[in-house]
């Protein structure tokens, strides 16, 4: 099954036309109001060709790259989270009838097979928590389960880092590893492809293109560790849970409350934050209600709104919730990290706050008077 | 509500305001008539009926307290009405108007008008609350009529309305707009700024200027100096948040704050402290 295939440049709207002929939507990166995002894809043309991102905490920019490659940018506003745990959605409605009685209706979503094309190991990294989270528990998540059941992943290795990129340190990347259909490695003439699974051999049998050679497969894997080469940052050698905890009651702690905004852009472009509020619209005149859930953050003090009381009424409580929950208790919780290194709460953090030197100075502990 | 027992009684009323937060409840269009069809609306001059003394149910009230007999209209509105809520920034902290609250207005009105005598004006525009208790308040200049319908609504099923209080990204977020402060360097206000507005702004590649005032515990100090570091100067860090909400905290203090750290400003018009 592993055999790498090679699909010249110039042939790479055969994919595309291929997955639609096999019943896909097929989805993919374009450039959207100044950054990368996933959208509907029908044309090679459409992908973000010659572009590549700069990112640095609080700051993302689109360039020109120096290749007319499709991938040679890092990571785009948001991971696939949206398309699996949507941001909004109606779970159920009631209605009151003329009797007076109750009635309930779950909400069925329509979903499509849908191939996307570009996800980056530490999305899939992601996903793979979310599964977890959504569908094997005791309580599996029909709405989840359903979109995520209609995909099609087809990963790209990365051959280049942001600055804000650290998933070496989490294990997670930068070369795609599980969880996929199809892996892509892009070189200047072309891409070289892999698949993980039948349906992912499947399109490149209908292909009908040739073996890569092995230059080809050595200079992918150079570039893949050259993305490796380029990551700067790193985190505190783990388990984490035990020294986030014990720093409680570190000084840093206020430093961050001074420096948070509460905004919750960190947990929101967060591809492993799953955090949720449910609320209630009810029709005019009041026969009708519709319950929906929404994308909620661990930083709004809403979020610890329990019987009368916020439990973690200061923003550098919820600070130390959210960091120690994601890099130390989480562990305990999932049996992993729920960070797999990506880097957007660091880019995408207005102010910039970088969980990596937050974490730097956390876990070294408090010196001793 | 049981269609047997009276339907619930409403006004709309009107202090120092542009309209705006009343034609935001008319462009509701259909959706107003729907409401109509479940409640009285005895008092609402932007859309017709007036009886300002009427008794209700919920008194919606737009603008702010600037006049002297605004006060004593007032006080009978919420002697009449079982629920107040202002709708906007000018009920909701004072309003653009208000910004006469930090200079000498007397000195403007002279400075202006050739008669000032004749003006009947407070020397500061006050919000709703400052006069009277308020059930509950509604941001936003203008009001976002999606949110007043449905603080009605909870109220007539009978139940207090939840408003989110949470800062604007939320709802960028939620919507997939990408943030303008990150990718685009735009000064957003949204990180500090209440929700409830849709994110309008930010859709359309604008930054947000709080025109919904405060979010809750906002980190107005941690923005500004943000918004310094990247070159904005305090003038136009002080002109963001001395603006539609002028008099809301944590706007005002930092504001003034900034306001103190500003070289003068060339342009400005005499009269000002």
């Amino acid at each position: 099954m592993n055999r790498q295939r090679f699909l010249p440049g110039e042939r790479f709207q055969s994919l595309i036309d291929q997955l639609k002929s096999a019943g896909y939507d097929v989805v993919g990166p374009q450039v959207r109001d100044h950054a990368i995002v996933f959208d509907a894809l029908a044309k090679v043309d459409q992908l973000p060709i010659g572009i590549t991102d700069e990112q640095a905490p609080g700051r993302y920019r689109l360039e020109k790259s120096e290749s007319r490659r499709c991938f040679d940018w890092a990571t785009g506003a948001q991971a696939i989270k949206p398309m699996t745990f949507v941001a909004r959605e109606t779970l159920w409605q009631s209605e009151r009838l003329p009797d007076g009685s109750l009635t309930f209706h779950e909400t069925l979503v329509k979903t499509r097979p849908t191939a996307i094309i570009g996800v980056r190991a530490c999305d899939l990294a992601a996903l793979s928590i979310h599964d977890h989270h959504f569908m094997r528990g005791a309580h599996p998540d029909p709405l989840y389960s359903q979109r995520r059941q209609s995909l099609f992943l087809i990963a790209v290795h990365c051959m280049r880092s942001a600055a804000t990129c650290f998933c070496t340190a989490t294990g997670d990347g930068p070369r795609a590893r599980s969880g996929y259909d199809l892996a892509l490695s892009e070189l200047d003439e072309g891409f070289i492809l892999e698949a993980h699974t039948g349906r992912g051999l499947d399109i490149i049998v209908q292909l009908g293109i040739d073996e890569a050679t092995v230059e080809q497969i050595e200079r992918a894997d150079a570039g893949i560790g050259q993305a490796a080469k380029q990551q700067q940052r790193i985190l505190p050698v783990g388990p984490l849970q035990e020294k986030l905890v014990s720093a409680v009651e570190h000084p840093r702690w206020q430093t961050l409350n001074d420096r948070c905004l509460s905004c919750g852009n960190c947990t929101a472009v967060c591809p492993t934050c799953f955090c949720q509020t449910h609320v209630d619209e009810i029709s005019l005149d009041g026969q009708q209600t519709s319950h929906i859930r929404q994308w909620e953050s661990c930083f709004n003090p809403d979020h610890s709104h329990i019987h009368g009381i916020v439990i973690r009424s200061e923003r550098a409580h919820r600070y130390r919730q959210w960091l120690t929950h994601k890099f130390g208790t989480w562990e305990e919780q999932f049996g992993r990290s729920g960070c797999v290194g990506c880097g957007r709460c660091i880019t995408w953090c207005p102010v910039g706050i970088d969980v990596t030197e937050e974490l730097a100075v956390l876990c070294k502990g408090l010196v001793n008077e | 509500m049981n269609n047997a027992l009276p339907k619930p009684r409403v006004a709309v009323h009107k202090f120092s305001s542009c309209d705006g937060c009343q034609l935001a409840f008319l462009n509701l269009g259909e959706r107003l008539l729907s409401l109509a069809e479940t409640v009285d609306i005895l008092h609402f001059a932007e859309a017709g009926p007036i009886d300002e003394g009427a008794m209700v149910d919920i008194a919606f009230v737009e603008g702010s307290v600037a006049t002297s007999r605004d006060a004593e209209r007032l006080k009978r509105i919420r002697e009449n009405s079982r629920y107040v809520i202002t709708i906007g920034a000018c009920a909701t902290a004072g309003g653009i108007q208000a910004l006469r609250n930090m200079h000498d207005s007397g000195e403007w009105l002279a400075g202006i008008y050739a008669q000032p005598g004749y003006l009947d004006l407070l020397p500061e525009s006050s919000p709703i609350a400052r006069i009277i208790k308020v059930d509950l308040e509604l941001w936003g200049c203008p009001v976002n009529g999606e949110q007043v319908l449905a603080v009605t609504r909870a109220l007539l099923v009978g139940h207090m309305p939840h408003v989110d209080q949470n800062a604007v990204c939320m709802e960028c977020k939620r919507q997939h707009v990408v943030c303008v402060m990150v990718s685009q360097g735009k000064p957003c206000m949204g990180p500090v700024t209440q929700t409830g507005c849709g994110a309008i702004c930010p859709k359309m590649q604008r930054d947000c200027y709080a025109c919904f005032g405060p979010a809750i515990q906002a980190n107005v100090s941690a923005l500004s100096t943000h918004f310094a570091a990247n070159g904005m100067l305090a003038r136009e860090i002080a002109q963001r948040l001395l603006f539609i909400n002028n008099q809301a905290e944590p706007f005002l203090g930092s504001g003034i704050q900034w306001q103190s750290q500003a070289a003068p400003n060339p342009t400005s018009s005499p009269g000002i402290k």
